[in-house]
């Protein structure tokens, strides 16, 4: 285990800029932080959750993919693909780094989607430990431990300083470029101790998932309740689009007037159309996309991918659903909790 | 004032007045609070809630609820009194198919201005007059509930109900309101400085359409940026001038329209103050055509909406200061 002082991390993180495009969670004018790149100047935020999840850097909101230009009778293709900088990650939190992986079970599998792999490869995270989670944190139910974070470097804030430990090869090459002052574990070991007892207060640190999963699928789809339960959903789509999980996009051509622009972009189950086709929309009203976004995390994910939930419990859909309708009420209220 | 309310609802429902009931429904937390529609004793004894945190305007459910059968109660408070005006003189809803029940309200409090002074881990909550107690997992805190108020509450426009067929609690007054100084601080930017300002927050902006979708004046049967044929659909804004497109578009077709409800700056999940771009529009209406304020009468003609002879017509290029 390495440290770096509060004093010395701007000359840390210049070092680190002079290779890589250095992003860091920072307070905006409206409060709420978001992941912006690093520049003199620039402080890292203790904010738990960046209001846009981490996922931005591997699944971009949209992406340009081929045009297509008109000359005469041919058409001139072009392979829109960005190069990416090698780029670090610093303050990911423990339940978007597990969104990686998640992504990586759809993006990753065959076929591979080469647009996520090369950011994937090209990224290096380093998470960093939570130490005073939110009312509306529930990693823990998935299994998460927000004290020993995934990444490919560990960090946890101290007293004066930032602790780092290499996790995977990756990150490891890394810490050893930056060759900084070894230390021992003993101000981590307390605060992991510490940040635990408030885990076992979270109110939904321990929700019972034993009634969802893969073999649960008809009883759960035929449930009555989500006529209820999506009854004032406004099919907005605001937790798609916060949720670090959230994984479907649509390709959309859009006509420049001498060609066309192919371009990927975020879709959201909540909307009307939906995995439109030819003969229409397989799910007609409100109730049965509201169903398919937390079918998705509880029952069809863990179908494809040997019990894994879906979900990572960070919270953004609870804090940010205008009518405050989320997956922990959703689960509750199948559940007959509520 | 909600044990009140409860047994209207519960009153109305027994008689077989009304087939169900609009309101607000108890959260996980002390302040998430769900609209829903409760057709039953037992569910309102066990859900039904009015409290600081009732901020969700009901109004726009009723053009879904009032195509029902049978007659639905909704509870609104003054503001969303103007949007339920509104959508009346559209046409959205049915009002022989609507019971409203005015409810008094004293400012509703936003969980956000709270979480930034007391931070994450709130698990207790309660309200006393002029204070708030909070607890969270790491402390305790008492602050104003003035501070706490959402922005529109603080600059409230009405306390008084423009629609109901019943009213609890006491009626208010049109108010006197401050809700267009911050407006004229932006008019007095220079062009520049008020580009830099919009830019700054509507690059924020994902396209989530909460804004939109909760909107009652957004009531479109299918808005053109979801219809596939409009060749304006767009899902992601792509570019800054979509960014900008697609909130210049949805400003002008709700101005005359949009009542200043607030529910749109209320659920942005990027706290981008979408309530600045609709007041700069009422603000103008108000000086090029009069004094208007939509859902104020539901039989009034929106002053975009018709035509008077002596209508001006104001123009960027002609009107230069
Ligand atoms: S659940 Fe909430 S955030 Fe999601 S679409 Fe419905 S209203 Fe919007
Ligand atoms: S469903 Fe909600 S809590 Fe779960 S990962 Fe998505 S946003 Fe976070
Ligand atoms: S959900 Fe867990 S990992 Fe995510 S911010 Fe909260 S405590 Fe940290
Ligand atoms: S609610 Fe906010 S982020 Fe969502 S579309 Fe409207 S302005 Fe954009
Ligand atoms: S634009 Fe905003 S303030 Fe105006 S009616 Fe719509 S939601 Fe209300």
């Amino acid at each position: 285990m390495v440290k770096i002082s509060f004093e010395k991390l701007n000359s840390l993180f210049e070092k680190i800029s002079e290779k890589y495009d250095l992003f860091v969670p920072t307070k905006k004018n409206d409060g709420q932080s978001y992941f912006e790149k690093w520049e003199q100047g620039k402080t890292v935020s203790d904010d738990l959750n960046t209001v846009r999840s981490a996922k931005d850097f591997f699944f971009p909101q949209h992406e340009d993919i081929v045009s297509f230009k008109l000359d005469g009778k041919n058409i001139e293709i072009t392979d829109e693909r960005r190069e990416v900088r090698p780029f670090v990650m610093f303050g990911v939190r423990a339940c978007d780094v597990r969104s990686f992986s998640i992504l990586d079970k759809v993006f990753l599998s065959e076929p591979v989607d080469t647009f996520y792999k090369a950011k994937r490869e090209k990224g290096i995270v380093i998470s960093l430990a939570c130490q005073k989670p939110s009312e509306t944190c529930f990693c823990t139910t998935f299994g998460i431990d927000p004290t020993e974070p995934e990444g490919d470097i560990r960090a946890w804030k101290g007293n004066d300083c930032y602790y780092l430990e290499g996790v995977t090869e990756k990150g490891n090459a890394l810490l050893s470029e930056l060759s900084l002052e070894e230390c021992d574990r003993t101000e981590v070991d307390a605060q992991i101790e510490n940040t635990k007892k408030i885990l076992d207060r979270l109110p939904l640190g321990k929700l019972d998932t034993d009634s969802f999963g893969g073999d649960k699928l008809k009883e759960l789809f035929d449930s009555e309740k989500w006529a209820s339960l999506s009854e004032s959903c406004l099919g907005c789509g605001t937790c798609t689009f916060v949720c670090p999980t959230c994984q479907c996009y649509d390709i959309k051509d859009f006509e420049t007037g001498h060609g066309v622009k192919r371009y990927r972009c975020w879709d959201s189950c909540m909307y009307s159309d939906f995995t439109k086709m030819a003969h229409g929309n397989p799910r007609l009203t409100q109730l049965e996309r509201f169903r398919q976004r937390f079918m998705h995390k509880l029952v069809y994910f863990p179908a494809n991918n040997s019990g894994e939930f879906g979900c990572v419990g960070c919270g953004r859909c609870l804090n940010k659903c205008p009518i405050s309708m989320n997956i922990v009420k959703v689960m509750k209220t199948l559940k007959g909790e509520n | 004032m909600q044990e009140v309310m409860k047994n209207k609802a519960k009153e109305l429902l027994a008689s077989g007045e009304v087939r169900a009931v609009i309101g607000w429904k108890k959260g996980e937390f002390c302040y998430d609070i769900t609209p829903a529609v409760f057709t039953n004793a037992e569910e309102i004894d066990n859900g039904f809630i009015y409290d600081d945190f009732c901020g969700a305007n009901l109004s726009k459910y009723l053009i879904k609820e009032a195509h029902k059968d049978g007659k639905v109660l909704v509870f609104l408070k003054p503001c969303d009194t103007y949007s339920f005006n509104q959508l009346l003189s559209e046409h959205r809803i049915n009002r022989e198919k609507v019971y409203v029940v005015g409810v008094s309200c004293d400012g509703k409090v936003d969980i956000e201005k709270i979480k930034r002074t007391v931070g994450d881990g709130i698990i207790a909550l309660s309200s006393d007059g002029d204070k708030i107690s909070v607890e969270t997992l790491y402390d305790k805190y008492e602050i104003n509930r003035a501070d706490a108020l959402a922005e529109r509450c603080v600059n409230c426009k009405s306390k008084k109900h423009v629609a109901y067929d019943e009213l609890l609690g006491d009626e208010g007054e049109v108010l006197d309101s401050k809700r267009f100084d911050e407006v004229e601080m932006i008019e007095n930017m220079t062009a520049d400085e008020r580009f830099e300002f919009w830019r700054n927050e509507l690059s924020r902006c994902i396209r989530c359409n909460a804004c939109r979708n909760v909107c009652p004046a957004c009531s479109c049967e299918k808005c053109i940026f979801d219809n596939d044929n409009s060749g304006y659909v767009n899902k992601a804004p792509v570019t800054s001038f979509e960014e900008n497109m697609f909130h210049i578009i949805r400003a002008f077709h709700v101005a005359g329209r949009c009542t200043d409800c607030g529910e749109c700056s209320r659920v942005c999940p990027q706290g981008i103050p979408l309530h600045l771009l609709n007041r700069k529009f009422i603000k103008d209406i108000n000086t090029l055509y009069g004094d208007y304020q939509a859902g104020e009468d539901p039989e009034a003609r929106g002053p975009l909406t018709s035509y008077t002879e002596k209508d001006p017509e104001p123009s960027v290029v002609t009107d230069k200061e």
